[in-house]
């Protein structure tokens, strides 16, 4: 089993030389109750990404219990996922665990013979009894080859938490991705993208002549994108960190930069990509420039709103870090605690050189003492997991639900207004209400 | 292993954050990992609750499981103790930490704790959300009266009350959060007993102190307003302190007067005042001339034990429909399910598997599904009106406006809710009447739930995403032969078809096929169409 990786684990990154190396931030470290998703939450968004895979949950009543909560009991279909529920015979004898995970899955392929690639996703209880989900999908990928590609990972919160989920699951995926042919080069944008902000991203690398770009996850599980040494890898999303060790290890390069969210983190994301490629400044800012433009003229109303407020984090999604350098820089909003459910600086550097430097940063979770500090410097608005979000606002804090934070399209130029929105919208509410 | 989809109950712990959420001045110590807080927002967001629910988590991770959990157990229920000041405390665990065996209860009690202590068992790999609910409400009971003294005159309420100078008084027992309507049905039972002359003692958990529960046996009886939760704890009063208890849940205006009638007879009091001061629409808008649409009208019902018994009842002699199928997950009425199964001759399907309900509703093809909001996804997946009578529920089926489901009032809002999904008699006809009328253009209802591979967008992750038409996808629905496609229409029969308005096509429809199937007709016609009319009347 992996940890959830700490601000000890900062192996084998390097930092790209025009972000300071190191940052001055102080960080809390906390260590008590938590009030997060598990990494299992991760399917509801990975599921509708890559639509011919299936994630097969492989634990208890509670896991299921949990997938349909985070899901919401919204989904008017079947869902691409399932849970297989252990019950106290398989607890008892493993070998039987894995006769009734043979049996399971040889009925759920039945049901559904448009499954591409099928994962076996890991849980706390499946953790704890020992199954080993790797060797049941090597096992499985015998009975079924040629038919599926069967995987396993681990959405367990022992190991993981909330979009940590898709960091296993990604990584899963990478000794499986095709080998990139030698002397070739590419570019692969790891970490999901709403399908509408990879459209537009792919459009500004052709403008820059960028390619080929590939995205992982890819749209169908099938169309894994090629690795090799003349990869340049590029994370979209702030939690991606083990994927990018793996994918390093099969020989590519990493750029590290800020995150695509906001006009500054966009620009700077493309630069980090551009200058791999040996473009120009100024090339991309030409290529920008409309984007960019119109990205400002929207932002400018949402900046008029937001500015001078206080933005509190509760540790959640790993979007915290980069979402307050852009509330802080671009919409002119002060950061009160930034909570992160765990700090990767392998990924992260470039945006800590980006943050206010007096900002108070804690990395894990003590809930009630992080409560009363809230309480204390009450916010205008505080980012929190939806279990909080209710009775923050029962004691007259607003509020913002970090999933939907990882549900909506936010990253690059076309986003950067909207992203400002969905911070904008509970204040501008509660103006609005008269009482 | 059993492969679900959904799941209608969630496991025991979440039964006993529900009875924690449902009282005050308790607190629950969970031991359990990082992810299991998802739980709260049950109580946040979809009953939307003000307050979190008093539970806290040990949150342990891969990093101390190595180490010493125990202590992560000691040190979360010192600070919960500390922090909140409850009366009593519940100690559980979720699945995992079942396994790691830490015995968090063990471990409270050995603490010295100058409050009730509570241990729970609940054994997530064999038992679900009610049993622990129940368990819990039982458990808790049980530490704060075992050992009292037999009050006097108990097992005698009219007695008691009269020696005492009093009106009668009674505990409601059972409502819970998360339950269905709970809030609603309390005042509406209170006003009803109320109307008879009986008092309310204690409602509970629901709103209820330890230091209430304590007080419990200063009632003459109980009443058991939702047995998947009060069930055992009135069993165990009444054999250790002879607390009777009613049997009858008041649901629909039939079991409402049985209600008041059952009351009377414990307590001695007439019934006959507050009977005829009930105020209820349903039995006259049932009568009425407009409700002849509802004639035979074909429901299928699914939920917990409670709402499935009682909406039985309503459904066949308050609203005149068929009840072509019925069930529950609630296994721990399997037999008094069964029974009424029997009685009139549908057979209870008795299980907690989503995909053997949607099997059976597309075998039924019922006009109108009352049930939780599984049976919601199931409906609209079919294309089939539905109405929600039970838990579990999403966020809609807690109102804000008064809506119980009990007492006459209940009975009211249960014509509403389970009529309105329906298309109204007039309605109907007009339908049949003005079908040329190119402002009819209906579309056709799909009939059957597409494939799953198809399956639609969830709304939280992609809501710009328009739904594919279930009906395009045209795959034999589960429970439905293959051979369902080896019938075809000619163009002058599917034209006639269309002639049908489109509520009662899809039967039309699937009864034409079964119809030719039946004499081996691998076509079609016009008079195919007739024949099958006549022969399965409207
Ligand atoms: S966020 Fe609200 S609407 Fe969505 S699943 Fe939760 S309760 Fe339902
Ligand atoms: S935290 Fe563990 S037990 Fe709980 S839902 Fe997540 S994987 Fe399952």
């Amino acid at each position: 089993m992996t940890d959830i990786p700490s601000a000890s684990s900062t192996a084998g990154f390097s930092s790209s030389p025009n972000v300071l190396a190191g940052s001055s931030l102080a960080v809390r470290h906390e260590r008590g109750e938590r009030q997060a998703f598990c990494g299992l939450s991760g399917i509801v968004w990975l599921h509708r990404k890559m639509q011919d895979s299936f994630f097969l949950v492989v634990g208890s009543r509670t896991c299921a219990h949990m997938m349909q909560s985070a899901a919401g009991v919204m989904i008017f279909a079947e869902p691409r996922f399932g849970t297989a529920l252990l019950q106290d015979r398989d607890l008892a004898g493993l070998a039987d665990a894995n006769d009734e995970l043979d049996r399971v899955v040889r009925e759920l392929l039945a049901r559904r013979p448009d499954i591409g690639t099928l994962f076996l996703v890991a849980t706390c209880p499946s953790e704890v009894i020992k199954l080993d989900l790797d060797t049941a999908a090597a096992r499985l990928q015998q009975a079924h080859g040629g038919r599926v590609r069967i995987l396993a990972y681990s959405g367990s919160g022992l190991d993981t938490s909330f979009t940590q989920g898709e960091d296993s699951c990604l990584r899963a995926l990478v000794p499986h991705l095709p080998e990139l042919p030698a002397m070739q080069r590419s570019l692969l944008v790891v970490g999901s993208l709403a399908d509408v902000v990879e459209d537009q991203f792919q459009r500004l690398f052709d403008k820059l002549g960028i390619g080929p770009v590939h995205f992982l996850p890819p749209r169908r599980a099938a169309d894994l994108p090629p690795v090799g040494p003349g990869t340049f890898l590029i994370a979209a999303q702030p939690f991606v960190g083990e994927t990018m060790d793996a994918l390093r290890e099969r020989g590519s390069q990493l750029i590290t930069a800020p995150f695509p969210f906001g006009i500054e983190g966009t620009r700077a994301w493309l630069l980090a990509i551009a200058a791999a490629w040996g473009i120009s400044t100024q090339q991309v800012d030409e290529v920008i420039a409309a984007p960019a433009a119109r990205a400002k003229t929207a932002l400018a109303r949402y900046r008029e709103q937001l500015g001078g407020k206080r933005v509190s984090f509760l540790p959640d999604s790993q979007l915290e870090i980069p979402l307050g350098r852009f509330l802080a820089r671009e919409c002119g909003m002060q950061l009160g605690e930034l909570g992160v459910p765990y700090l990767d600086r392998r990924l992260m550097e470039p945006e800590l050189a980006l943050l206010p430097k007096d900002t108070q940063l804690t990395e894990g979770q003590d809930l009630e003492p992080q409560l009363e500090r809230l309480r204390a410097e009450r916010p205008d608005i505080t980012v929190c997991g939806l279990g909080l979000a209710n009775p923050l606002e029962a004691e007259g804090l607003t509020t913002k639900w970090a999933i939907e934070l990882v549900f909506t399209p936010i990253q690059g130029f076309d986003q950067a207004a909207d992203l400002a929105e969905l911070f904008a919208r509970p204040l501008n509410r509660r103006q609005r209400l008269g009482f | 292993m059993e492969l679900t989809v959904w799941t209608y109950e969630g496991p025991p712990h979440i039964g006993a954050m529900r009875i924690a959420a449902s009282m005050d001045a308790v607190h629950l110590v969970l031991h359990a990992p990082l992810g299991d807080s998802y739980a709260d927002l049950l109580f946040t967001m979809i009953a939307r609750s003000a307050a979190r629910p008093p539970v806290s988590y040990t949150s342990f991770q891969a990093r101390d499981l190595g180490g010493d959990t125990a202590q992560l157990v000691k040190t979360r229920l010192a600070e919960t103790v500390a922090r909140f000041k409850p009366q009593a405390l519940l100690v559980g665990e979720a699945c995992t930490a079942e396994l790691l065996q830490d015995q968090p209860g063990a471990l409270a009690l050995g603490m010295g704790f100058d409050i009730p202590v509570i241990p729970l068992e609940l054994p997530a790999f064999t038992r679900k959300e009610s049993w622990g609910a129940s368990e819990t409400f039982h458990q808790l009971v049980r530490a704060l009266l075992s050992g009292r003294p037999m009050p006097e005159g108990a097992g005698d309420p009219a007695g008691r009350a009269q020696a005492e100078g009093r009106r009668p008084r009674a505990n409601l027992l059972g409502p819970s959060a998360l339950g269905f309507r709970c809030r609603d049905d309390v005042a509406e039972v209170t006003k009803l007993l109320d109307s008879l002359g009986v008092d309310v003692h204690l409602v509970a958990p629901a709103g209820a102190t330890p230091a209430d529960l304590t007080g419990m046996l200063a009632a003459d009886f109980n009443i058991c307003l939702y047995p998947e939760i009060a069930h055992s704890t009135c069993v165990w009063l009444e054999r250790m302190f002879k607390q009777p208890w009613v049997r009858t849940v008041p649901i629909g205006v039939g079991a409402t007067r049985d209600f008041l009638l059952e009351v009377a007879r414990l307590t001695g009091l007439d019934p006959e005042p507050a009977l005829a001061r009930a105020r209820t629409r349903l039995p006259w808008f049932s009568r009425s001339v407009d409700s002849t649409y509802l004639t035979g009208k074909r429901v299928f019902i699914f939920g917990d034990a409670t709402h499935v018994m009682a909406a039985v009842r309503v459904a066949r002699e308050e609203l005149g429909f068929d009840v072509v199928g019925f069930g529950s997950y609630s296994r721990e009425f399997a037999r008094e399910l069964r029974a009424l199964g029997e009685d009139i001759g549908v057979e209870a399907l008795i299980t907690d598997d989503y995909l053997a309900v949607e099997a059976r509703v597309a075998e039924l093809h019922p006009e109108l599904v009352l049930g939780t909001q599984m049976e919601r996804h199931i409906a609209k997946r079919i294309g089939i009106p539905c109405a929600v009578i039970s838990s579990p529920v999403h966020v809609q089926d807690f109102p804000a406006r008064y809506a119980p489901q009990m007492g006459f009032e209940g009975a009211n809002v249960i014509f509403d809710t389970w009529v309105h999904p329906l298309m109204m008699g007039l309605e109907e006809h007009l339908i049949t009447m003005f079908r040329e009328d190119s402002e009819f253009d209906d579309g056709e209802v799909p009939e059957r739930p597409s494939q799953p591979a198809q399956a639609t967008a969830p709304v939280l992750a992609d809501a710009g995403e328009p739904n594919p038409r279930p009906a395009e996808a045209g795959a034999p629905a589960p429970g439905e032969s293959a051979d369902a496609t080896e019938v075809r229409w000619e163009s002058d029969a599917e034209k006639e078809l269309r002639k049908i308005p489109f509520f009662v096509r899809g039967k039309a429809r699937r009864n034409t096929e079964n119809f030719a199937r039946e004499r081996g007709l691998s076509l079609i016609s016009v008079d195919t169409l007739y024949d099958a009319k006549a022969h399965f009347g409207r």
